[in-house]
């Protein structure tokens, strides 16, 4: 079963590539739907089954899949803006920039003292590459929602890891988190609905009366 | 008993949504608030027995949290209903139920002995607060609530990666993989030390961007100077110091690794560099809210100083806990109402607040002459004894370069309000229908009367809460 979670991990990389790479934001939020729903399924492949997994796994699904995804497409819909538009650092070097450090990321999982089940799986290298990606968007994209997708990935990446703690992480954490996430992004829709409100524009690098 | 001390605000916060009248739904706050701190002083007495499976428990260093949280968030509801009776012009729905949601979670942060949970509601204390912070439906507030939504947000994801690192570490160790605090700190000298250090990094960077340590403060000037007085009060008294419990309660497991060095040097790096961001941007600070900011800056710098002294310094880290917490309540409500007065927060228009509001300009100097460490209030005492405990341990390099920034945030705020306070009013200023009214300048001097009288006499109670704290801390070998 270990293959297919593997498979299911290359996925998740190769979106994270698609979601630096496109200017449009309405394929960089089904990106990232697609991501979250890959890695609802992933914990049934890994964990043996109890009806708390299957819980969160539909939870996870519905948040990341469905309404996420929804509120996005509304926030983006509302303020009118398809496109990114001249982030920070271009398209390219971003890409070139992800492609290295997810090989810097296989060759630093390699030398980490992982537990010995867990060597060899793609979990680690996967996550920290994630993590790294959403950290990209974050800084590199001007677009509110753009920064709210950032976020999303570099969510995605902790998961990834957590993935590896069965027991350590109760359902009830894990269902809180989950839900600290929707409500978080939840606010985070209307805060750009306000923005666009008061700015004309969701373009946060015009975010600058608060200085020293 | 705890599910009560949890469950209780969030009673109140649906009862907010239910009320229609924006002149009484106020009146929540202070019921509720007086409810819980009966509750709260009842569960300190009797200490209610922690839950079987060890994740709810009370112990000497929450109570002290507890206790803090629960008498400035009462103070604070009582000043709610003086302020938002001049703001009638906008709905206190959403500020009513966010701030008692917020008080549930922060209630949930000082009892919660599961890591994740602690995680989880710490997080939501963030949520609760970042449509307060945009109560004033403006451009800026809006802009500082982007900020502290986003860099908050990010700061409690990574976090959450220390907290995974953290039950890692015992996966590699052959522990039993867990979460809780009690077997974490029992079994921390056989964690594996390489993902102990990774999980401290990562808790110390997430916690501390919710604290507000330097460099990852960024969000808080926007925060503090656009949110009105009394979200500000919370925010500096209330959220700093549940991010501070999380960090205490990773010290606590860290403390008993083999090889601690490294965790004192990081939490003293991280704290003098917080220390001199604040006396650097404090001097010449044209805004007094953002002032205040920046001593918040200061003085969670000077936290986490302490907690990378050990010792003696700790039962001052804990006093200070106290003493930071309320002196800001001071400060933030005070310069509400100055706020209010003059329909600014510029240094350069808000002149001789001390002939239009004299109370709170009064309280605002009293605030500021208690928080640089002047005696003879509290934090004078709790300041001392960390500095003593600095050079106490020879750390002679430390201790001045400590010495130095307090001096320089000592003038530097001193630069800012002596002219707000004392200085002539200008004419050019608009009048303005605030005046000092009872419900809004009584709480804020209740605070003070505590500062002052923890600073002349500490009660013998308070003072065995403080020594048994600061000895769960403390490194038994």
């Amino acid at each position: 079963m270990t293959e297919f979670a593997d498979q299911l991990l290359v996925l998740v990389m190769l979106i994270n590539f698609l979601v630096l790479g496109s200017s449009r934001m309405a394929i960089a939020i089904r990106a990232v739907a697609v991501q979250g729903v890959v890695l609802g399924v992933l914990p049934a492949i890994i964990h043996t089954f109890s009806w708390h997994l299957i819980a969160i796994i539909v939870g996870m699904i519905l948040a990341k899949g469905l309404f996420i995804p929804w509120l996005l497409f509304g926030a983006m819909n509302k303020v009118q803006i398809k496109r990114e538009v001249e982030p920070y650092i271009g398209y390219v070097s971003t890409l070139i920039i992800v492609a290295i450090t997810t090989a810097l990321a296989f060759v630093f999982a390699a030398k980490l003292p992982l537990a010995q089940e867990h060597q060899g799986l793609l979990f680690v290298p996967a996550s920290i590459a994630t993590i790294i990606t959403g950290f990209l968007t974050l800084t590199t994209r001007r677009k509110a929602i753009s920064q709210v997708i950032g976020y999303l990935i570099l969510e995605n990446g902790i998961f990834i890891f957590g993935l590896l703690l069965t027991s350590a992480m109760p359902v009830m954490v894990e269902a809180g988190a989950l839900l600290d996430l929707l409500v978080g992004i939840f606010v985070m829709g209307i805060v750009i609905n306000h923005i666009s409100n008061e700015f004309s524009t969701i373009d946060t690098s015009r975010l600058t009366a608060l200085k020293e | 008993m705890f599910y009560s001390l949890v469950l209780l605000p969030m009673v109140g916060a649906l009862l907010a949504w239910f009320i229609p009248s924006n002149r009484h739904r106020p009146l929540v706050l202070p019921v509720f608030a007086v409810l819980h701190l009966t509750l709260v002083a009842d569960a300190l007495i009797s200490t209610p027995l922690p839950s079987p499976d060890g994740w709810i428990n009370l112990d000497p260093i929450g109570k002290l949290f507890l206790g803090t949280i629960t008498i400035l968030f009462a103070v604070c509801a009582f000043y709610a209903i003086g302020y938002l009776a001049y703001r009638q012009e906008r709905s206190n729905r959403v500020l009513c139920m966010g701030l008692l949601v917020c008080l549930s979670a922060m209630t949930l942060v000082t009892v919660s002995h599961h890591l994740g949970l602690l995680w989880v509601a710490l997080e939501t204390t963030t949520l609760a607060m970042a449509p307060l912070i945009y109560f004033n439906r403006n451009a800026r507030s809006i802009e500082a609530t982007w900020k502290y939504m986003l860099i908050c947000s990010v700061g409690i994801a990574l976090a959450l990666l220390g907290l995974f690192f953290l039950a890692y570490s015992t996966i590699v160790a052959r522990q039993e993989a867990t979460l809780l605090l009690e077997p974490l700190i029992a079994s921390a000298d056989r964690l594996s030390p390489a993902w102990l250090n990774a999980a401290f990094v990562f808790l110390l960077v997430g916690f501390g961007t919710k604290m507000g340590l330097a460099p990852l403060h960024t969000w808080k000037p926007d925060a503090y100077g656009e949110a009105p007085g009394l979200v500000g009060a919370l925010l500096a008294g209330g959220l700093v110091n549940c991010a501070f419990l999380a960090i205490i309660r990773i010290y606590q497991i860290c403390m008993r690794a083999n090889d601690t060095i490294f965790y004192h040097n990081a939490m003293i790096v991280m704290g003098l560099v917080s220390m001199a961001f604040a006396a650097v941007f404090v001097v010449r600070q044209a805004d007094f809210k953002r002032m205040l900011a920046y001593s918040s800056v200061e003085h969670v710098g000077i936290l986490a100083i302490a907690l990378g002294i050990g010792g003696d310094a700790l039962f001052g880290a804990l006093f200070h806990v106290i003493n930071n917490g309320l002196t800001k309540g001071v400060l933030f409500l005070s310069s509400g109402n100055i706020h209010r007065a003059y329909g600014s927060k510029n240094c350069e228009l808000v002149k001789g607040a001390l002939q239009r509001v004299p109370w709170s300009a009064g309280l605002f100097l009293a605030g500021f002459i208690a928080i640089t460490g002047s005696p003879p209030f509290s934090p004078f005492l709790s300041e001392f004894s960390i500095i003593s405990s600095i050079f106490g341990q020879g750390k002679m390099l430390i201790g001045t370069l400590f010495l130095l920034f307090l001096a320089i945030i000592f003038f530097g705020m001193a630069s800012s309000v002596l002219p707000v306070v004392m200085g002539k009013t200008s004419p050019a200023v608009v009048k303005s229908n605030y005046r000092d009214r009872l419900l809004t300048v009584a709480p804020p001097l209740f605070l003070m009367g505590i500062i002052l009288m923890l600073g002349l006499w500490l009660p013998a109670p308070l003072k065995e809460l403080l020594q048994q704290s600061a000895q769960l801390l403390e490194v038994r070998r």
